[in-house]
């Protein structure tokens, strides 16, 4: 695990300041997450002080610093799907694994985030779960889609 | 099924001397093929934007390809944008030999073998057919009626859209097949860079990310600034909730995107172009990557590009999600590394931006209608829209509309029309409430602006701004003080907590609003009478907030709350005085009764409230005090006979 | 270029390229400002300083608007007046109502213009964010509740003193201030420099307090309590009641602290001259035998702690020589002590400061025994000054005493210590006399003298050309280090000093009230060097006798026991 990130800190080894984010990016989507190992190892290699690498990525929603679950809800919060209650289908899957956003359970199997618009508006409310989206969510759908990954994680 | 193509270089080799070396018929139809103006085997497109792949258009691309293998058919399968009917995705398009290219909506994967068994042997379907292309050469499907003819598709006029949902995005020869890098080899070959501003600033463009402010006159600002370095960077961080034209472009017609953008960069001089765009959009970025890389294979991106001496590097960054990253000034922080927190203007991004650098910060939209404006002339593209607001305006349609989607409209076209022209009306026959209009720092129109005009003027006039054009509209199912709570929860959450009125008012200002959706359960008069006052202060703390706040999110976040105030102020009342929603929104606000024919007065809920609102004797019907009731819910709760009701 | 522009009623002249603050600046004219930092580029993130201009629909802000010959300004409208206002009230409502509770109560720029903008009512209530405070520093105590997020500390602490450990953390409302991962500042690459106190507006940032105990130890019959201050409080403590900036008060001191019940009160200038002597002894060790060049001072714990964390690999290059408060410190409890016949338990030393890095250098494991510190108590010169405060003594009604016996007589090279470049410059006198039998004709370096962070002079001395450098910036020694490491070495002695201005400039300093009280200070310091019968270290009676009765010389066994100290790399995020 470690020797990936030390792989992707390689080939990024003497950027500039401005291709700190991308860096991040490219090691939050192999890793799953930001950690604490990583960030003082992007700073050694970049000469940049972990604070502020700290403060970059606390800034942008896309960046975690637990490790993503096995399977990762999205809950989309846009105009549309809130008018359309999607903030019951975060509450509900609150109650249901019992975690908040950004949270992972601690069997590691789920974690949940409310993200910013996913831009398909017109279906919502949309939620995506690992890389597939399911559109015209209702909070009465979750138990089944939860009960579909639980036993089998990687089934889409 | 192969088809033999010519790479890209080729093409742009032969469009590029085709001027002087005159016509070659093989290449001619070559490119006539890559417009499928005559197909000799069944063409099916598959929308594959995001909205259809959301509907599911990943599992009926599986199907058809699936069906035509199976059945060993001969057939092309294009994956395409998104042609903006959004509430008709998935959409599947065929094209036979010979005849015009039919829409199809709704096509899930499971209806795919009855629909391509049927429309493959050149029977139409009796349910799902939407429209016919027109192509002057292709045979007329009868009784079908032409896409354009449809009320969606009648008023508007897709100059940005041209090509989206039409092309095969992943294909850089269709693009060049279809005029595309036309203009940009004019531009380079022809102008000097500040003839091109010229041309830009004569056809009135205004930016389409929100601010209005004429594009080649920005692009001048960044030329006459004296440096050696200037760039140029494309803003598609489009966050705002509701809005989704960005992204439809660069899905559906990412080469648009990128010729506008070279053509900008060169009008300015700049060598380094980035194109910051929402990482969340992973369909666009994949694309834009791509179309990126086939571009600079094609020497139509990079050094010397078409033998002109103008070199381009454009890079992408995605946009790791901060709303605050629309602002130009915290854009280019983010660009930079940092985060992405707006800095005092001036200095104007025009005279130092991007690493103390002139820069210029174009929105996608803006860039996207540019080669068409240097194709056709300034004049041209100021036929089109009012007096001062020129050219056309793509907006997003989401909400309680019956037709969803993405629609190109000129600018002066009434709110009424698109709505309920283009839009359909509202949706499952209900009445309009609002139309909320330029994303959260927008503003909240009623029914009464449906004749507004669209036009960066009228809409200043009616108290709302053209933002980047996302359009939601409610029905009297919505309840306004919810949805302004709404906007402004976004809002607190969105700011970067930079400046003391946006960080800490934007809070306050959502916490007024809760505290009037809320019941005051468990609480004395007096805190009551506490959690009111911040009611006294709403206008005082809206104003400023625009008065004092660093950038334009804050300057612009109590616009939702004053215009619902202005227009639906009368609910806000409700909500203070009367404790009522009239939507039932609001859920702490409910009040109960009881059903006089279904209480058998078992007693049960007058033991169980906890004020002791409810009275009545056993074994007869009960009835619940108002005055005492706090809404706590125990009594609907507990009532096994139904009898309490939600009023 | 000169135009005149119209400002309330008035016309005032401006230049071109200022930004409208400093125009109303130099014309007397004062609006508020949260975060901005002279010399520093404008973030125009408080929104104090808004003005109104005519033509413009906004308000906007002074300090990073430039003057144009069109503006008609009014600083001071009614719709100026109250979005300050509701700006403060803003801040407010997310802001503990403890006022009386606060270190800086009294002292605090919010309250401050709470007051001035009349602010009398909550009007705006709701929920305020809640952070624990963070007192796991040896110096500083962080209490987020408390910031108003004007990163003013993280521009010092990035911008002025070069380290980055704090920063913000999160976005929006729940923007926090703090060191890397929000961890605690023991963890952290904090160097306890104290300038982020400095910084501070509110009560966010704060030295942890060591006087707490002092109280009960005077007044403990068998506790024999010591007190030993800084040249440093001795020139800046006047401040703190309302004396002439720049008046060395150390007789009035003296005569205060034995009135608070200390039962010796030293001078830790004495300690100073120690230092010099010694550092100079080891100078001229690593010359003559070959030892690790160029040397670095090691009296400044941040500095320490910075080698320590960034540099490990220049910890041979530091001086081993203890600071002058340690060296005292350790004198005091073995010599002092076992002279006068007091039982260590007894002993009770109390150090002030002008310095917040001393409290963690107090407790540095290398300094203690047994797991006790030579110095049990470090008082910033602002708790001095409230100590002195609390019991009840008057500061200038006291007749001049002097500090006790036998740490009572010091130099001015000793006293120049407190100046960036004044330890240079007081090494170079003594170390001149070492290494050639004479004194120097013309003691006064004025090459030392500059207000630069980075100076440098060359001196022969015997056969020895050697150079000498004061560095008073992180991120110039980082620079520096880089060049020994790559070759360079035409230095020999690096001084380096955290603190902007060096001690004068301290962590643990008066707030400054006064204009210009840097120059002060500094000035006073240099006038006291003219007028001083003794001028250099190695001519300090006193400590002539020490090592003459206890010490022998300054490579003695003992000498070395007490007097050195050793230093090891330090694993934090850096």
């Amino acid at each position: 695990m470690s020797d990936l990130i030390d792989d992707i800190i390689e080939r990024h080894v003497n950027i500039d300041r401005d291709g700190l984010i991308p860096l991040l990016q490219e090691i939050q989507s192999s890793q799953g997450f930001l950690s604490e190992d990583a960030i003082i190892r992007i700073g050694a290699s970049m000469d940049l002080p972990t604070s502020k690498i700290y403060g970059v990525a606390t800034f942008y929603d896309q960046f975690r610093f637990e490790p993503k679950g096995k399977v990762h809800f999205q809950i989309c919060h846009g105009t549309s799907c809130h008018i359309n209650h999607s903030i019951r289908i975060l509450q509900e899957l609150e109650r249901l694994l019992k975690i908040k956003p950004g949270q992972t359970t601690r069997d590691g199997m789920f974690s949940v985030d409310a993200t910013s618009c996913m831009g398909a508006c017109s279906l919502s409310s949309v939620i995506k779960v690992n890389d597939t989206y399911f559109h015209d969510v209702s909070p009465a759908d979750l138990k089944e889609i939860i009960e579909k990954y639980k036993s089998n994680p990687l089934n889409a | 099924m192969e088809t033999v193509t010519t790479p890209a270089k080729e093409i742009v080799d032969y469009l590029l001397h085709r001027k002087y070396g005159g016509t070659q018929p093989a290449m001619e139809e070559q490119l006539s093929r890559l417009r499928r103006d005559k197909v000799d085997h069944p063409v099916i497109y598959v929308g594959m934007g995001t909205c259809g792949i959301v509907a599911g258009a990943e599992y009926t691309l599986y199907a058809v390809k699936n069906y035509l293998n199976e059945k060993d058919i001969d057939a092309e399968v294009v994956e395409v944008g998104c042609i903006g009917l959004c509430a008709h995705e998935p959409v599947v398009d065929v094209q036979l030999p010979g005849k015009r290219r039919l829409a199809f909506s709704r096509v899930k994967a499971e209806m795919v073998e009855n629909l391509l068994d049927n429309i493959l042997n050149y029977e139409l379907p009796a349910y799902a057919v939407l429209g016919q292309y027109a192509h002057p050469n292709q045979e007329v499907w009868d009784g079908v009626e032409a896409l354009g003819n449809l009320p969606f598709f009648r008023l508007q006029n897709r100059l940005v859209l041209k090509h989206c949902g039409v092309i095969d995005p992943a294909s850089l020869e269709e693009y060049l097949a279809h005029g595309g890098y036309s203009a940009l080899e004019r531009v380079l070959l022809n102008y000097a860079p500040s003839k091109v501003c010229d041309i830009v600033e004569d056809s009135g463009l205004r930016g389409r990310g929100g601010g209005g402010f004429n594009t080649g006159r920005k692009w001048k600002m960044a030329l006459t600034a004296t440096d050696t370095e200037r760039y140029l960077v494309c803003n598609g961080d489009e966050s705002d909730p509701g809005a989704f034209m960005d992204r439809a472009i660069v899905e559906g017609d990412p080469h648009r995107l990128i010729e506008g953008l070279a053509i900008a960069a060169y009008a300015i001089n700049s060598t380094k172009a980035y194109i910051y765009i929402r990482a969340e959009y992973a369909v666009a970025v994949k694309r834009l990557r791509h179309a990126l890389s086939q571009a600079t294979q094609a020497g139509i991106l990079g050094y010397n590009i078409m033998n002109s001496g103008f070199n381009l590097n454009i890079q992408v960054r995605e946009g790791a999600g901060a709303f605050v990253c629309g602002e130009e000034t915290a854009l280019i922080s983010s660009i930079e590394g940092k985060r992405g927190m707006p800095g005092p203007k001036p200095p104007f991004p025009t005279t130092r931006g991007l690493f103390g650098r002139p820069t210029v910060v174009n929105n996608v939209e803006t860039l996207a209608n540019i080669p068409p404006i240097i194709e056709n002339g300034p004049d041209w593209f100021a036929g089109f829209g009012t007096e001062k607001s020129k050219g056309t305006k793509v907006f997003a349609l989401a909400g309680n509309i019956t037709n969803t989607g993405l629609v190109e409209v000129n600018m002066g076209t009434t709110l009424k029309t698109l709505v309920y022209t283009i839009g359909g009306g509202i949706k499952n026959g209900k009445q309009l409430k609002a139309i909320q209009f330029g994303g959260p720092s927008g503003s909240c129109l009623p029914e009464q602006s449906l004749n507004v005009s669209i036009d960066y003027e009228s809409l200043a006039e009616a108290g709302t701004i053209m933002g980047s054009g996302g359009l939601v509209v409610m029905d009297e199912g919505t309840c306004m003080v919810d949805i302004v709570k709404f906007f402004t929860d976004f809002l607190q959450k969105a700011s970067c907590g930079k400046c003391i009125p946006c960080r800490e008012g934007s809070r306050r200002l959502h916490e007024i609003l809760e505290n009037i959706t809320k019941r005051p359960m468990n609480e004395s008069g007096h805190e009551t009478l506490e959690r009111f006052k911040g009611v006294l202060q709403l206008e005082n703390l809206a104003a400023v907030m625009r008065d004092t706040s660093l950038c334009g999110l804050g300057q612009t976040a109590p616009n939702p709350l004053l215009s619902a105030l202005k227009y639906f102020r009368e609910e806000f009342e409700e909500h203070i005085f009367d404790r009522k929603c009239r939507a039932g929104v609001c859920k702490d606000l409910r009040m109960f009764s009881i059903d006089v024919e279904k209480c058998t007065g078992c007693t049960i809920c007058a033991r169980k409230c906890p004020t002791l609102a409810i009275i009545g004797a056993p074994r007869t019907p009960h009835f619940i005090i108002e005055d005492k009731c706090i809404g706590c819910g125990i009594c609907f709760e507990v009532c096994k006979f139904v009898a309490v009701i939600i009023k | 270029m000169n135009f005149p522009i119209e400002v309330n009623v008035t016309t005032i002249v401006a230049r071109r390229g200022e930004t409208i603050l400093e125009a109303l600046e130099r014309n007397g004219i004062k609006v508020p400002t949260l975060c901005h930092m002279p010399g520093l580029n404008p973030t125009g993130s408080c929104r104090m300083c808004v003005v109104e201009v005519e033509g413009k629909p906004n308000l906007i802000t002074a300090c990073s608007y430039p003057v144009e010959e069109w503006m008609k300004i009014k600083t001071h409208s009614p719709r100026v007046v109250n979005a300050r206002k509701t700006n403060v009230e803003l801040l407010l409502s997310n802001h503990p109502d403890d006022c009386l509770y606060c270190e800086r109560n009294g002292n605090c720029e919010l309250q401050l213009f709470a007051a001035q903008l009349n602010v009398r009512e909550r009007r705006f209530i709701g929920k305020k964010n809640k952070y624990k405070t963070d007192p796991s520093g040896s110096s500083i105590v962080r209490d987020p509740a408390k910031c108003i997020v004007c990163g003013r500390c993280v521009r010092t602490c990035d911008e002025i003193v070069g380290v980055c450990t704090l920063g913000f953390i999160g976005r929006g409302n729940q923007t926090i201030i703090g060191p890397s991962f929000n961890k605690q500042l023991n963890l952290s690459s904090c160097i306890a420099c104290g300038q982020c106190i400095m910084a501070c507006p509110t009560g966010a940032l704060h030295e942890k307090r060591h006087s707490d105990h002092l109280q009960n130890a005077l007044h403990h019959h068998k506790t024999h309590v010591v007190a030993q201050y800084s040249s440093t409080v001795a020139i800046s403590l006047g401040e703190e009641f309302n004396l002439k900036p720049g008046r060395e008060i150390n007789g009035i001191l003296n005569a205060a602290l034995r009135k608070a019940g200390f039962d010796k009160v030293f001078d830790t200038t004495f300690g100073a001259d120690l230092y010099l002597v010694q550092l100079a002894a080891e100078f001229e060790e690593r010359l003559n035998e070959g030892g690790v060049l160029p040397l670095f001072s090691s009296d400044c714990p941040a500095w320490i702690k910075y080698v320590e964390q960034w540099h490990s690999e220049m910890i041979p290059h530091l001086s081993r020589c203890k600071s002058p408060q340690q060296m005292l410190g350790s004198i005091i409890n073995r010599y002092y002590a076992d002279t006068y016949h007091i039982k260590t338990e007894d002993l009770y030393t109390v150090s002030a400061m002008p310095c917040t890095a001393k409290k963690f250098e107090a407790q540095r494991e290398q300094l203690t025994h047994k797991g006790i510190s030579d110095v049990d108590a470090v008082l910033t010169t602002r708790e001095l000054a409230q100590f002195i405060k609390l019991n009840g003594i008057e500061l200038p009604q006291n007749d001049t005493e002097l500090a006790d016996y036998p740490f009572h007589v010091r130099s001015s090279a000793g006293k120049l210590m407190s100046l960036a470049g004044g330890q240079t410059e007081a090494l170079i006198r003594t170390l001149y006399f070492r290494l050639t039998g004479k004194e120097l004709k013309q003691p006064k370096i004025m090459a030392m003298r500059l207000n630069r962070d980075y100076k440098e002079v060359k001196i022969k001395m015997g056969k020895h050309l050697l150079g000498f450098a004061a560095i008073n910036s992180i991120v110039t020694a980082h620079r520096v280090i880089e060049e020994i490491k790559a070759g360079r070495d035409d230095l020999h002695f690096i001084e380096v000093m955290v603190c902007p201005g060096g001690c004068i400039n301290g962590g643990g300093q008066p707030m400054i009230k006064v204009p210009n009280a840097l120059k002060i200070r500094q000035k006073a310091l240099y006038e006291l060097d003219e007028k001083d019968p003794i001028t250099a270290a190695h001519k300090n009676p006193g400590v002539i006798g020490l090592y003459n009765d206890f010490l022998i010389s300054p490579n003695s066994a003992l000498a070395r026991e007490l007097l050195l100290t050793t230093y090891k790399k330090r694993e934090v995020p850096l």
